[in-house]
């Protein structure tokens, strides 16, 4: 992230995204597969390491083999042919995005980082407890836990969805594109960019 | 983190004189009032220097009727007009908070001399 001043001379935090170039490779339509949407790919990689069943797929599509491959549900898919490049212009006219990536792991977490328990007191006699869930349920009724209690356990590394961010500003010739506020994920990270569910129509654009 | 470098140098200003914490400024701050701005000076000194990049912000400190007024600034805020440095201060410390509680004859920061100045550079 980094921070940009606006007309107002006000900051805006960003996000950097360099958007595309991504190529279509299969247009999905309601008569042959039930529902419209496109899959678009991105990332160049060596033509050896596809496997044949996803060479072929590139191979039918005409493009060069992609690292990553997405499916964008959209009404429009129609307006779409295979093998178009999609590049940063397609989200220069939107004004807010969803952001979709892989959050930042942060291993085994308590259940005060996990799930926000507030833990115990810091004194009162509280005994090397601070930061324990406290009870997890009755005794002999009903004599088990809850499933899907919430304890410790691996936090992050998730897909994440961060929803209705607002474009600030789309270079259309470097590729990028800034996002105001932060996406899911770490620098460098893979997301993808789509026009907002809430409000609007769908586009599509991956990083 | 050297990734963002080209994408800060378009909002960098490289109009900025050079001044450090102790030194006495007059800041010229646009002020825009309904669809006209104006010109207001802010004159005080640096208390602090923070941040680095186009994050870097200063601190104004000044007495105005007995009250202490702090401004803080980012340093290529287009807010601002220009920076006049007045003088040089000498001062040993990077943030001069101990200045919020002196009062007076007390507060007055020394001035660099230019002699030392020269030295230093």
């Amino acid at each position: 992230m980094t921070q940009v001043f606006d007309e107002n001379n006000r900051i805006v935090p960003v996000t950097v995204v360099k958007a595309g170039p991504c190529v279509v490779t299969q247009v999905r339509t309601p008569e042959v597969d039930g529902y419209s949407a496109i899959q678009i790919g991105f990332g160049a990689i060596d033509p050896r390491k596809v496997n044949k069943p996803e060479g072929g797929h590139f191979a039918k599509a005409g493009v060069t083999p992609r690292r990553h491959l997405v499916e964008l549900r959209t009404k429009d898919a129609g307006e779409y042919t295979v093998g178009q490049e999609l590049t940063a212009d397609v989200l220069a006219e939107l004004a807010t995005v969803d952001v979709i990536g892989k959050s930042k792991g942060k291993g085994t977490a308590g259940v005060m980082k996990r799930h926000g328990f507030k833990g115990l007191g810091a004194g009162h006699g509280v005994q090397r407890k601070h930061r324990s869930p406290g009870s997890i349920g009755g005794c002999a009724t009903p004599g088990r836990v809850f499933k899907g209690l919430r304890m410790a356990g691996r936090m992050g590394a998730v897909t994440t969805t961060t929803l209705s961010l607002k474009v600030h500003k789309v270079d259309t010739e470097k590729g990028l594109v800034l996002i105001k506020g932060a996406v899911p994920g770490p620098k460098g990270g893979l997301v993808l960019v789509r026009s907002a569910v809430k409000g609007g129509p769908v586009g599509s654009d991956a990083k | 983190m050297n990734t963002l470098d080209a994408l800060d140098a378009e909002s960098l200003r490289d109009d900025i004189p050079d001044f450090r914490p102790g030194d006495t400024v007059k800041v010229h701050v646009r002020v825009i009032e309904g669809n006209r701005s104006r010109i207001q000076v802010f004159q005080g000194v640096i208390l602090r220097r923070q941040g680095g990049g186009i994050r870097e912000t200063f601190t104004v400190r000044k007495v105005s009727f007995g009250v202490g007024v702090e401004r803080t600034f980012p340093v290529h805020t287009p807010v601002v007009e220009n920076i006049e440095v007045l003088t040089r201060g000498d001062v040993r410390r990077a943030k001069l908070y101990y200045l919020r509680d002196l009062r007076g004859k007390a507060a007055k920061i020394k001035e660099k001399r230019e002699v030392r100045e020269a030295v230093a550079r």
